[in-house]
Formats: structure tokens, sequence, C-alpha cells
């Protein structure tokens, strides 16, 4: 069988933490049916960082070192994938399920004539083909899932494995980017970063999460407390982003990101179903709510039923005692 | 713009109680919405395409009622067996012979989440993408789109003709007028049979998930609840 191709995407010149999960069980996957592991680098700094695809399980890394991939646009990353894939000629290209993944993998998949297993929560490359458990119907249900084409995408969640090292001895293989602008059909004219996103959420190691409950300008002020306290991303439901409150970029859930941190803070989130599929992989929930039959509860590991506004400058005084 | 966009039936997820059912894809209802929106106060048409059993014949309606020119209807018996590669090969057979200046779709569907559809679509008809779109203005032959990217909003202009595929952020979707559903009743909806294209994936089962356990919940004041949960954080959860 040839190799698992894995695809790193980078932010802010670093590889990001859900790509070394899937590569990390890529590895995991290589090793139990003898296939080889290689993975891509496209940036302007690819170079810089194969030591730690190495380190986490690619024998070898192709690097695509190009500035039109320092911000996404998905023509060239698209054209640039192609061929690398057609250099390393896998039997699976694996990948985090990013924004910027999501973005190329359906255009990719009928250039490279690949199947694919999208937003998956588990997966294997075995002799029967490749298998996969994704989340349908707003996570209600796992859909067992498989294909026997001869190249398949696989795009993994994020959280849905540790990020481990292996002992990989690699090498590295600089493939030259050819890319006629001409073709490009689009142009970027600007990316509006919201200002805020000092922690990227979906890589954040604590999140807190505001909702509804978080009514107003004051609520909003004792969130942003307990995440600077916490070094923790700010969050959002889908509800109290549409009040304006917190931007579009904080969403998590169905239709925003999908979060798996250690903590996961839920301030006056009631926990309607697709709130939840973007959090539940998180280590240890802690929900504050002021209706002790918010669903929210179901999920928490901690849960605490009052209201916020009373019990977050208690909290936030407390942790600021312990954590400076 | 001469738009088309392409819907599809779904069950209603939102529901806490599956009760069989069908709605119009609440993405694909944002993009009904904007491209009525974009082209506001001119005479271009906003055209849909459906893949789906002849019973989603009421969310075409749904759809044209929301002031959308025409419709087809691509009749299939079920949508099961069928995956996104299957439904990219069909649309593209579909607009052979339709043409154009932009084709929107959801960025996903509520029932399968695959979110793959529309990208394979552009790729099949040769023509810029952009997916995951949070606003959309047209500017010339250009189309300029926002879209939520993983660190901030990016904005795209895109040569037409394109496709985008459409988030739920984008808008509310109008609720159609008395007016609009009674015309939506009187319009020819032109069927046709889809072509044979077969999947490269299979589901081979669905379940529930094994789910996460409740934790503990306590009620009581602030100083009270705030002391529990740190100790539990400290000693059993070891994150602080």
């Amino acid at each position: 069988m040839n190799s698992i191709l894995v695809y790193l995407s980078v932010h802010d010149a670093r590889i990001k933490r859900s790509s070394l999960e899937a590569l990390s069980r890529a590895r995991e996957v290589g090793k139990a049916s003898g296939i080889v592991v290689e993975a891509a680098i496209l940036h302007s700094a690819a170079a810089e960082m194969a030591s730690v695809a190495h380190a986490h399980g690619a024998s070898k890394v192709f690097c695509m070192a190009n500035p039109i991939f320092d911000s996404h646009l998905n023509a060239p990353l698209i054209a640039g994938l192609s061929k690398v894939i057609k250099m390393s000629s896998p039997r699976a290209v694996v990948m985090a399920s990013t924004e910027g993944v999501k973005d190329v993998l359906g255009a990719l998949a009928i250039r490279t004539d690949a199947a694919v297993l999208p937003d998956v929560a588990s997966f294997d490359v075995t002799s029967n083909g490749v298998t996969c458990e994704r989340p349908v119907m707003a996570a209600k249900l796992l859909a067992s899932t498989t294909s026997t084409h001869p190249l398949v995408f696989i795009s993994v969640r994020s959280g849905s494995y540790e990020v481990s090292e292996g002992d990989t001895v690699g090498t590295v293989e600089e493939v030259a980017f050819d890319f006629d602008e001409a073709t490009l059909g689009a142009t970027l004219r600007e990316i509006v970063q919201t200002t805020g996103d000092t922690v990227d959420l979906s890589e954040a190691n604590v999140v807190v999460a505001a909702g509804r409950g978080v009514r107003d300008e004051s609520g909003k002020a004792l969130v942003d407390e307990l995440a600077s306290i916490t070094g923790a991303a700010i969050g959002a439901s889908r509800a109290v982003v549409e009040t304006g409150l917190f931007p579009a970029t904080a969403q998590i859930g169905q239709t925003g990101k999908v979060v798996s941190p250690e903590l996961y803070f839920a301030v006056g989130i009631s926990g309607a179903i697709q709130h939840v599929a973007g959090m539940n992989n998180s280590r240890v929930i802690v929900a504050i709510n002021k209706d002790a039959d918010a669903p929210i509860f179901d999920v928490a590991t901690y849960g605490l039923v009052g209201d916020c506004f009373k019990i977050l400058p208690v909290l936030n005084a407390e942790l600021r005692k312990i954590i400076s | 713009m001469k738009f088309c966009v392409c819907i599809k039936q779904v069950p209603d997820v939102q529901a806490s109680v599956q009760t069989g059912r069908m709605v119009l894809n609440a993405y694909d209802a944002s993009a009904v919405e904007e491209a009525l929106v974009v082209n506001e106060g001119t005479d271009d048409v906003v055209d849909l395409v459906l893949i789906g059993p002849s019973s989603a014949t009421e969310t075409i309606r749904k759809a044209l009622a929301m002031g959308a020119s025409n419709a087809t209807h691509i009749v299939v018996e079920t949508l099961d067996g069928l995956d996104s590669h299957s439904i990219a090969h069909i649309l593209a057979d579909h607009f052979e012979s339709h043409e154009y200046d932009a084709i929107l779709t959801g960025k996903q569907s509520q029932d399968s989440d695959s979110g793959l559809a529309g990208s394979m679509l552009a790729e099949l008809l040769g023509i810029p993408f952009a997916t995951n779109a949070v606003g959309l203005k047209a500017e010339g032959e250009d189309l300029v789109v926002t879209r939520q990217g993983d660190s901030g909003q990016e904005i795209v202009a895109l040569k037409t003709p394109c496709l985008v595929t459409c988030s739920n952020d984008m808008n509310n979707p109008r609720i159609p007028s008395l007016k609009g559903i009674m015309g939506a009743k009187r319009k020819q909806i032109p069927s046709k049979e889809a072509a044979s294209v077969s999947a490269l994936t299979d589901v081979s089962k669905s379940f529930s998930p094994p789910g996460r356990e409740a934790g503990v919940k306590w009620e009581g004041e602030a100083e009270e609840l705030v002391s529990q949960l740190v100790s539990k954080l400290q000693n059993e959860a070891g994150v602080l």
C-alpha cells in the first residue's frame, strides 16, 4: 500500500495543534498497517517547520515555500496540494478540519479524483478501505462511513485525537510552486481581523464562552475578565452573536467553530444541540446558568445553577488569587 | 446578476423530537435570501434547482414563495445512497445547459453536514468559488464575497461566472408573504430525471453517540458555588 499524506495547516508560522492531532493519529495508523506517513507544509517558512512534522511521525516532509500560501486563498492552495498529492501518490490524505481545509476539500477531491470523508471524529486505514465515524443530524447521530476508492481524503475534527510524538527519522523534499496567477479567477482584497482575537479559538487550551445570559456590555466585561485571568480565548453562542455583543468569529457550534479545550466555561449558555455539537469534545466543562433545567447541565462536568452576574465577580476574584 | 440557488430538503434537525417533518435547509434559505437582496430593484432572475423525491416539491414552493423566479426539480426516488460527489455531478449536468452569473448553495446541509457539494460543483464547472460566505455584493462583473475564515473574515472578489456557498450568519431569511405563497402555488415546476452517478462513499450504519455523562450540579449562594468549583478544578480535574 502507498503512503498516508498529512496536510499540515499553519497559523502564525506554526503548525496548528489540530493538524498535529491528525498527524499523530496517522502515525498510529501507519504503524499498525505498515504504511509510510508523509506530510505537506505549504507556507513561506515551510522548511523551518519540517522538524516538528518529523517529530510527530512524518518520514518525508514536502515543503512548498511560497508567500502566496501565507494568507488563505483557495485556488493556489488547491493547485499546490494537487501537485504534492501527485508526488506522494498516497492511499489517503489526512487533514485537520479547519475553515481553510473546508474551503478546498471538495474542489481538491474532484481535481485529484478522490473520495472524501469530511469532518470525522475517528478514522482508520485498512486493507479493506478507509473507514470513519462522523457526526450527522446536528451531532445527534454518528454515521459509520467507508470508502474503497483508490484515493480518500479525511478531514478530522479538532480534539478527536491527542497530540503525541514518535521517533521518526525524516527527510525534506522542497517542491517548487509554479502557479499561473492569470488562472486565479479571484483576488483576496482584505483580511478583517476581529479585535481581541489574541488567542486562536479553535486551538485554545481554555475557552470562556458567552450565551444569551450575558445580556449586555457589563456581562461581557465579566466574561472578558475571566478570559484574561485564565488566558482563555473567548467564544459565544449563536444567540449572543446575533445580538451583536460578540463577533461572528467567536461563534461555537454546528455553524461556527469546533473547539476542544482542556477547560470550557459556558456562561449563560442554554446548551442547544447546535452549540453542544461544537464543544462536547472539551475535557472539563463548567456551566453557569440560572435555569437548573438548561440542557447545558447534561454535558457539564461541573454545573453552577445561578446568575452569572453574581457568580462571575466572585469566581474572577478567586481565580485571580490562585493564578497570580 | 443572474443567480441560481441549489436548494435541498432536509429533516428538521432543530426539533428536539424527530417527527419526520421536512424543511428547506437553513443555509440554503440564507442563500436564496441573499440572492434576492443583491438583485433587489433589478429584473435579474433568481432561479432554483433541487435534487430530491417528488415530495420535495413543497420545499421548492417555499423558496419560490420567498420571491425566486423559476425552479427545476431533478427527481430522484431517494437521496439515500447518494453522496456529495454524486450530487455535484448531477448538478454539473444541469448547469451544462443552464448559464448563470453566479450559483449559490448553502455551505452544508443540516442533515449530513458534509459541506462538499458546492465546491465540487465549482471545480466540475471550472469556475472560481468561495465557501462559508457571510456577505455578498455585486460589483460590476465581480461578486465580492466576505467569508468567515479561521482567524478573521476574508474579503474575496470573484470573477463571474462563479459559485458561493452561504452561511446562515449572512441574513435572516424572509417569511414568505401571502402574495408570494399564492404566486408560488401557480408556478409550473419542470422536472427531469437525474443522471445516474455512483457514490464514492458508503454509510453502513448510524447510531447514537455514547455522549457525555452529566457531572455534578450545585445550587446555592455565589461564594459557596465558586468555592466548590475551584476546589474541584484544582483537586479533581487538575486544570488550574
